[in-house]
């Protein structure tokens, strides 16, 4: 569904943020992204839908026949690849003065003209698109609440919304969890695991919590200084494989233990 | 090794780094400044008889506050008046729907570098001509009269909200923005849906305060000749008419403050 060819960003800094990264993604596969800050991990995702202009490289969207390749694409071939890939962010980036519906809707405007979506008047179907997305993350009667009013894990829970609405094939997640506590980190990434299942999206989730990435991911790749380090099973992640990504600590406390995992 | 400078530390006072490290330019600095303080006022000439004079004058415009006079030339005050309101809201519509797009262009985070130039130099261009300046250009080019005022404050109008505004812009919440774009919305949408929201209660706190300011500019203006309640008020002085001076500074004191607390309210409305 997704494949990353060769994939590389030098920043006019000269921090080489990604070299040369291969990677394929099927359909419905949920990856997690891991590594130390500063690994590329939010430039690999942003390379992919072009927020950041990758240096070289190719990004292939779609399976077969139908495959894109978005590196190459004027702006407004881009903007129409925008709307196959749903983001959902650090610290939510909801609009925070619009309303919980017009932050939803926004997933939308990839689909509308301008006209439509500056007054507001959106399709009935996508009106209706997301209010049943709002109550598929429980949050049907916040909808005319403004964004600010909410809590971290509503708003990210809005921004799920927002991103699904766009109807993607792929989602690219940057740290979802990064300011949640632990128990509406885990909530968020089983909203997002099931989402993806039931749509059988492909998804990159940037995530730091190792043993968050384990419960939840198919499969695991860890990222270091902008190239692939580790690629396998979460339950292949072992304190040796951390310790090349991370560098040399004790990671007992930090992995789920092999004997559990295959209880 | 650590412990060593530890050692060398551990009792001594600490004070905050100076400034300037070196003492000898930080005194000669600080004493050049004085000297010149110093120099400067003693340049400056004061002819107290001519100040003796004069403060006869200023008591009798200041006495004039207690007995100002509405009345007698109430017509033209109202006239002015009518004048300088409608030269003040024209001049702010139409300078804000001139400095939208220009702040727009004239901010670094979403404006191409050309784009970007060109509108700081209209900017830079509006800022560097004090009103006045402008003011007596278009009394040459209009003549006399309200019209000369209005396109004055509109011209002035740009390059303080264009400004103002574009500096907000280039402070926002660059992910809310991101985010909009990453949903491969035009770039008018992006703005609309991921700009707009974040400047929009400061753009109407902005607009509201440079109403106050057209106001007050309007009464300025009158003096050069552009028209309203500023004229109005120079005739009076011209006819040493305190009183009626008296009434019209009044008025604008009292505009400038139901302004004031009418701006306050409506920028706690829409934060």
């Amino acid at each position: 569904m997704l494949r990353l060819q060769k994939l590389t960003k030098t920043y006019r800094t000269g921090d080489k943020a990604l070299n040369a990264v291969d990677l394929e993604i099927p359909k419905g596969q949920v990856l997690a992204l891991i590594g130390p800050s500063g690994a590329g991990k939010s430039t690999l995702i942003r390379c992919v839908n072009r927020l950041v202009e990758p240096t070289s490289g190719k990004v292939h969207l779609g399976d077969g026949e139908e495959a894109v390749e978005i590196t190459s694409m004027s702006s407004s071939r881009l903007r129409r690849a925008r709307r196959e890939m749903g983001m959902i962010f650090q610290e939510y980036a909801l609009v925070e003065r619009l309303t919980v519906m017009e932050n939803v809707l926004s997933g939308r405007l990839g689909y509308v003209g301008f006209w439509r979506s500056f007054l507001r008047k959106y399709p009935q179907s996508d009106v209706d698109e997301a209010f049943r997305l709002l109550d598929r993350v429980g949050l049907l009667e916040m909808a005319d609440k403004r964004a600010d009013e909410l809590s971290g894990g509503q708003r990210q829970r809005v921004g799920i919304a927002r991103a699904l609405i766009q109807n993607p094939k792929v989602l690219l997640v940057d740290e979802p969890t990064a300011s949640l506590d632990p128990k509406t980190s885990r909530q968020i990434m089983r909203l997002i695991c099931e989402l993806c299942a039931e749509r059988e999206l492909a998804a990159i989730i940037n995530i730091h919590d190792v043993a968050l990435a384990q419960m939840f991911c198919q499969r695991i790749i860890g990222l270091q200084k902008g190239e692939i380090r580790f690629d396998g099973s979460p339950d292949d992640l072992g304190p040796d494989v951390l310790t090349t990504i991370y560098g040399e600590e004790d990671w007992k406390a930090t992995i789920r233990p092999a004997e559990e995992a295959a209880a | 090794m650590t412990s060593a400078l530890l050692n060398e530390r551990l009792g001594r006072r600490w004070r905050k780094p100076h400034f300037i490290k070196n003492p000898a330019l930080r005194w000669g600095l600080i004493l050049g400044a004085i000297v010149y303080v110093a120099l400067a006022l003693g340049s400056l000439e004061v002819n107290w008889q001519r100040v003796s004079e004069g403060l006869v004058r200023g008591w009798r415009f200041v006495a004039a506050f207690a007995s100002p006079d509405f009345t007698k030339r109430g017509g033209d005050i109202y006239e002015g008046l009518l004048e300088s309101a409608i030269v003040t809201v024209a001049s702010t519509v139409v300078g804000i729907l001139i400095s939208v797009p220009i702040g727009l262009g004239a901010a670094r985070n979403i404006a191409p570098l050309p784009v970007y130039l060109v509108c700081r130099g209209i900017v830079a261009l509006s800022r560097a001509l004090n009103e006045i300046i402008v003011a007596i250009l278009m009394v040459a080019i209009f003549g006399f009269g309200p019209l000369a005022g209005f396109i004055t404050l509109s011209f002035a109008t740009i390059g303080f909200l264009s400004k103002l505004l574009a500096e907000d812009i280039e402070d926002m919440d660059r992910v809310q923005a991101e985010a909009i774009r990453a949903t491969g919305s035009s770039w008018l949408q992006w703005i609309n849906y991921g700009v707009q929201p974040q400047v929009m209660p400061r753009l109407i706190g902005l607009s509201m305060y440079r109403l106050d300011i057209n106001f007050r500019e309007s009464a300025v203006l009158g003096l050069v000749g552009a028209g309203g309640i500023g004229a109005t008020l120079n005739t009076a002085f011209d006819r040493y008419e305190f009183d009626t001076a008296a009434a019209i500074l009044l008025i604008i004191i009292a505009t400038v403050m139901l302004l004031e607390y009418l701006s306050g309210i409506i920028r706690a409305k829409v934060q």
